[in-house]
């Protein structure tokens, strides 16, 4: 028999995730959901309390728990806010590279501190010319003696003006068929973050654009093989970042039936909570079908990954169904509530902002059924 | 360096009393399908442990009287950071009232080779007697503090602590070993650490049945309680609605004769 149980250990992890985001994040929420900008404590909060480390190996100063760990947090902090989880699924999106690809001078330099939260990271791959197609990137890179200059822009990163090491793809300006990636350095010559987005949700997680304008990297700093950069990023967009808005997901679909069954069960209609009706029952059963499938999706392919084994088309197929549903049971709670649904005093107006932004990152669900199809297909 | 024993119990998750149903024959709360947590006040005594251990050196044994599901509780308890976990756990134990559970915590913590302090949480979330810590102590012929809000002083085998009293405090001098229990203002209790579980994965819970604790049967669970519950039911909180009718005036009106009437306003 398959066992879909978590182990005593995972329990735990969830119960430690789920305590950290109780007491860390969700006093911050409504300070971030103001500003929309990047809580400075709760990145902290997210160091001190390990969440970067989950998945470096220990001999670099990290946890070594590997990818399940990771979604279980993951999930937990979205529970409580979705814009924290996003921030940490991108600060591993940004490490992710290192471990796979680093060579050990370079994991020396940046894992351990990437561990502790001393260095954020990202990935900077997308560009105005799309992301789930990196060969259309327009930005280059020339070797000039021991450096390599490199010129264009980048638009939706998640995180741009927080990191501080950032993995970024760019093409020969020679060879446009060949991609290397590079780690650069904020600070470093040519580097600037410049415009903030202004999302309709995720508030509090950052978003922006990046210009390189003749960015001097040092030769110490190409990640993997020259010519071999696909490789670099898509691993980690395939895994990491689709891994990670499925656990995003699945923590604000959480969020969403959590806050729609509170409401029904005290809301009073006909001499009776609303839960007690056929149509709100109907809605409730919906979102936790919805959510049970999502998680045996998820977890199948965390633990496969955990396994070492490829799992960037389970991910497609987890994360177009949890981000799908999210959406549905954002919509539907919502509807739950009624007017008081479109109240911001009411936490599922948030959700529902949220869920918005939930599909498209790391890839809308039309790119995932290209990408699943052409599974299925092969 | 101090022995330390911080007695826990796991209790139904308190955010899910809504869930819990009484067994009207036994008149026992029904734990199926509720989950376990580590009883809230507890958490303070095992972060009395733990700040004691960090500023002084101490080695401390979490024991709990439990079925066996109450193992994970432990285990969470040593992933926090104590050094060892006892269970003791058998279907003689069970329908414990305050003073069998106490005399077979009792028993458990005379098995160990010494104790300096007995940390308890004042009451728990599901029985709520505060009966437990005080009977411990009886049974360990030791002195007892209850509601232990600060440790003052902690230097030597001489104690002053500060304790809720009434609309005041208590300032109490004791000789260890002593038993404290101890309310949610003593500390502030850490959470759970991923690094914290990762350490805690070579330690196990011993788990300790009526034999291997050698004590009289008769003595523990339902037979060894002398507490008759005499009736226990659930309570139901039914609001009642009101619709009040008429122009704002007559319904504000309405509203504020309601008020005065419940005592809300004077």
């Amino acid at each position: 028999m398959i066992d879909f149980t978590f182990t005593e250990e995972q329990e735990m992890f969830r119960k430690a995730a789920r305590e950290f985001a109780e007491t860390k994040i969700a006093p911050r929420v409504e300070e971030m959901e103001k500003t929309g900008e990047v809580n400075a404590d709760v990145v902290k909060a997210l160091g001190a309390a390990e969440m970067m480390a989950v998945t470096i190996p220990e001999e670099f100063g990290g946890l070594g728990l590997g990818y399940t760990a990771r979604l279980i947090a993951l999930e937990e902090i979205a529970r409580v806010n979705v814009a924290t989880a996003m921030m940490l699924q991108v600060f591993a999106l940004g490490i992710e590279p290192f471990i796979l690809f680093g060579n050990d001078e370079q994991k020396k330099k940046y894992l351990p501190g990437l561990a502790t939260g001393e260095f954020l990271a990202t990935a900077a791959v997308t560009e105005a010319t799309g992301g789930s197609d990196p060969t259309g990137i327009r930005t280059s890179y020339k070797k000039e003696g021991d450096d390599y200059i490199v010129n264009g822009r980048k638009c939706f990163i998640t995180n741009a003006h927080v990191a501080n090491v950032l993995v970024i793809l760019a093409k020969d300006e020679d060879n446009p068929k060949s991609f290397s990636a590079f780690i650069v350095e904020k600070g470093m010559e040519g580097f600037k973050a410049t415009h903030v987005e202004h999302k309709v949700g995720f508030r509090g997680c950052n978003t922006g654009e990046l210009a390189f304008e003749n960015l001097k990297i040092p030769a110490a700093n190409l990640l993997g093989a020259e010519g071999k950069g696909l490789a670099v990023t898509m691993s980690a967009i395939g895994e990491i970042g689709r891994g990670g808005m499925v656990g995003c997901a699945l923590g604000l679909h959480t969020a969403c039936l959590e806050a729609s069954i509170k409401f029904a069960s005290e809301r009073i209609l006909y001499g009776k909570p609303i839960a007690k009706l056929a149509t709100i029952q109907n809605k409730i059963a919906e979102m936790k079908i919805d959510l049970e499938a999502g998680r045996l999706l998820g977890y199948r392919a965390a633990s496969m990954q955990d396994a070492g084994q490829r799992c960037s088309n389970e991910y497609a197929v987890a994360k177009y169904h949890t981000t799908e549903t999210c959406q549905k049971a954002a919509k539907m709670a919502v509807d739950i509530h009624g007017g008081y649904g479109c109240m911001e005093e009411y936490a599922v107006s948030r959700y529902y902002r949220d869920a918005a932004v939930v599909g498209p990152s790391a890839g809308t669900s039309d790119i995932m059924k290209v990408i699943v199809a052409r599974w299925a297909m092969s | 360096m101090l022995n330390i024993v911080v007695c826990i119990k796991a209790v139904p998750d308190p955010a899910k009393t809504d869930s819990i149903k009484i067994n009207p024959a036994t008149r026992t709360l029904i734990r199926k399908d509720i989950p376990m947590v580590l009883n809230p006040l507890d958490k303070f005594a095992l972060e009395a442990a733990l700040t004691l251990k960090e500023e002084k050196g101490a080695h401390i044994t979490v024991i709990s009287m439990g079925p066996p599901a109450a193992a994970s509780i432990v285990k969470e308890c040593m992933a926090l950071g104590a050094d060892k976990g006892m269970l003791l756990s058998d279907v003689a134990f069970g329908g414990a009232d305050a003073f069998a559970t106490a005399y077979t915590l009792a028993c458990g913590i005379k098995k160990l080779e010494s104790f300096d302090a007995v940390f308890c949480g004042m009451a728990s979330s599901d029985g709520a007697t505060e009966w437990v810590g005080p009977q411990i102590a009886s049974f360990l012929d030791a002195p007892v503090v209850t509601m232990v809000n600060t440790i003052e002083e902690n230097e030597g085998h001489t104690w002053t602590v500060k304790a809720d009293f009434d609309n005041g405090y208590r300032r109490v001098r004791v000789q260890l070993p002593a038993v404290f229990t101890v309310t949610r203002h003593l500390n502030q209790p850490r959470t759970l650490s991923f690094s914290g579980i990762i350490k805690a994965r070579k330690k196990q819970a011993e788990i300790l049945n009526l034999e291997q604790l050698g004590v009289d049967a008769s003595k523990v669970g339902a037979k060894g309680s002398p507490t008759i519950v005499s009736n226990m039911e659930t309570t139901q909180n039914k609001r009642e609605i009101t619709m009040i009718q008429g122009t704002r005036e007559e319904k504000a009106e309405a509203v504020f004769q309601l008020l005065k009437k419940s005592g809300s306003i004077g």
